[in-house]
């Protein structure tokens, strides 16, 4: 299986490919080359630090025509995720357009008193998964039907219960490392939420078609964040 | 909901991992790698190096050293200890860090907190702040006067402590990684009304550092102290506290933490 990691001097790659490589996959590409990109099995696409610069960088590289077309699973982490949207209240004056491919729009947390600090950051659980993504997970799982993945999402459930797929480690909790300070809100393309203040939700990960995205960092997860990243390399993501 | 956080801090000097009492009697507690892999699997949320070599060797070992614990380790680290050059902190966030804290030099040169948060996100800067109460017969917590410390509390900075760590924030530090000086190494507990000014007065993340000793103390620090995180060494390394034993604790204690298991 071929992996590609886009570079695009955008954050913290390295952490990306040791992640992989603590499951086994040593042959992860670093790449901002989009015949690379194309041929890979599964693609990545960390980010980290502000939206502005990291659209920037994208563009330089061409990734932005690039990234729209592209069909095997994708997975955006953390700014990464972000990007996949329409615009960001980060950024100079009037914030920054985005990649446009999926329908949000990403927005700071206004905290509701100071016991409520920005960023977001640390261990929150996950609630409300869909998708093969977070199969095996602890959480409430709600298989999806309105986007069509609940024959992916079953098989991903059997290959589980007949012993053939992933999950190694138990997990007691779906507890996952967010350090955040934009989010984007609870919609349609939503497939995983956090809540932050308690009770007030917002989409921990998105999805349209192939194209996935997670706030957290799954990367810097511990077992939960290894067994997301097991699921995107082996799962059935359509 | 957003879980409180237990850090286990690993000193390191030429490799190797130490903890002194107020900073002096080093001791040896282990390989860092090993000992990071270790709490990592435990069920830490997050763990400190701070690195205190002091020899022009420094900057090559700590990569190495950051590198070497970015691919054994699943969770986040923060490493540092005498940063201060912008290229220190890209290599250091390029080889796995996932934030980088700083403290000497930002107060030498404060500008250095906007300059890094501009390039890097503030989620990537940590500013450390050691500070020492400065009049011990306090009549209460609203009396007490905290002024900055640096070089392992040698020097004052000539600093006020909660007007330096709300500046901090305010120039784009992501978090602030505050030690009382006055209560490092003596095991009675945190500096709880000094930590809750801090908490208080900053908008960022507070991880409150010095004085751990038994459960309790992380729990007073969490709640009433409003800590978001309470980081430790001793009790940790030489086995004072099992992490799950603590988690365990706080959970029934009514802390929000991720369970282990």
């Amino acid at each position: 299986m071929n992996i590609a990691v886009i570079d695009y001097q955008g954050g913290n790659v390295q952490s990306v490919l040791f992640a992989l490589e603590r499951l086994g996959v040593t042959n992860a590409v670093l790449t901002s080359d989009p015949a690379v990109i194309r041929q890979a099995d599964r693609v990545l696409f960390p980010g980290e630090g502000e939206a502005s610069s990291a659209m920037r960088a994208l563009r330089a590289a061409g990734l932005d025509k690039v990234l729209p077309t592209l069909t095997q699973p994708f997975l955006g982490i953390c700014l990464g995720m972000q990007l996949l949207g329409r615009h960001s209240e980060e950024g100079p004056a009037g914030g920054t357009e985005l990649l446009g491919m999926l329908p949000f729009d990403v927005v700071r947390f206004t905290p509701p008193d100071a016991a409520h600090k920005v960023p977001h950051m640390g261990w929150n659980n996950l609630h409300d998964l869909q998708t093969p993504l977070f199969a095996g997970l602890g959480g409430q799982l709600v298989p999806g039907d309105k986007l069509g993945f609940q024959s992916g999402f079953n098989q991903a459930v059997e290959a589980r219960q007949s012993g053939n797929s992933l999950p190694h480690q138990p997990i007691a909790a779906d507890y996952v490392y967010f350090v955040h300070s934009y989010y984007a809100p609870v919609g349609d393309y939503t497939i995983a939420q956090a809540s932050y203040p308690a009770g007030v939700p917002f989409s921990a990960g998105v999805r349209y078609r192939n194209f996935y995205g997670v706030q957290f960092h799954v990367e810097k997860s511990g077992p939960v964040g290894e067994h997301i990243l097991r699921n995107f390399l082996t799962g059935d993501l359509g | 909901m957003l879980t409180k956080r237990l850090i286990a801090c690993l000193d390191v000097q030429n490799g190797r991992t130490v903890k002194g009492t107020n900073f002096v009697n080093l001791r040896d507690a282990g390989d860092p790698v090993a000992l990071a892999a270790r709490y990592a699997q435990e069920g830490i949320d997050e763990l400190v190096l701070l690195d205190i070599t002091a020899t022009v060797e420094k900057r090559r070992t700590l990569i190495e050293l950051v590198r070497n614990v970015a691919r054994e380790v699943n969770i986040p680290f923060t490493v540092g200890g005498g940063i201060g050059a912008v290229a220190d902190v890209e290599a250091l966030l390029l080889s796995g860090a996932d934030k980088v804290s700083l403290n000497s030099s930002v107060l030498r040169q404060p500008g250095l907190i906007d300059e890094l948060a501009r390039r890097f996100g503030s989620q990537a800067i940590v500013v450390a702040v050691d500070a020492r109460q400065t009049n011990e017969t306090a009549a209460s917590p609203a009396d007490e006067a905290w002024e900055v410390f640096t070089h392992g509390g040698r020097h004052p900075a000539g600093r006020e402590a909660v007007a330096w760590c709300r500046e901090a924030a305010e120039r784009g530090a992501g978090e602030i990684l505050l030690t009382s000086m006055s209560h490092d190494g003596t095991r009675d507990g945190y500096a709880l009304g000094f930590t809750r000014a801090v908490a208080a007065a900053v908008g960022v993340p507070v991880i409150a550092s010095g004085g751990a000793g038994a459960a309790p103390h992380f729990r007073d620090v969490l709640l009433p102290g409003g800590a978001d995180a309470a980081l430790a060494a001793s009790v940790f390394h030489f086995g004072d506290l099992s992490v799950a034993g603590l988690k365990n604790y706080l959970l029934a204690e009514g802390v929000a933490m991720r369970p282990v298991g």
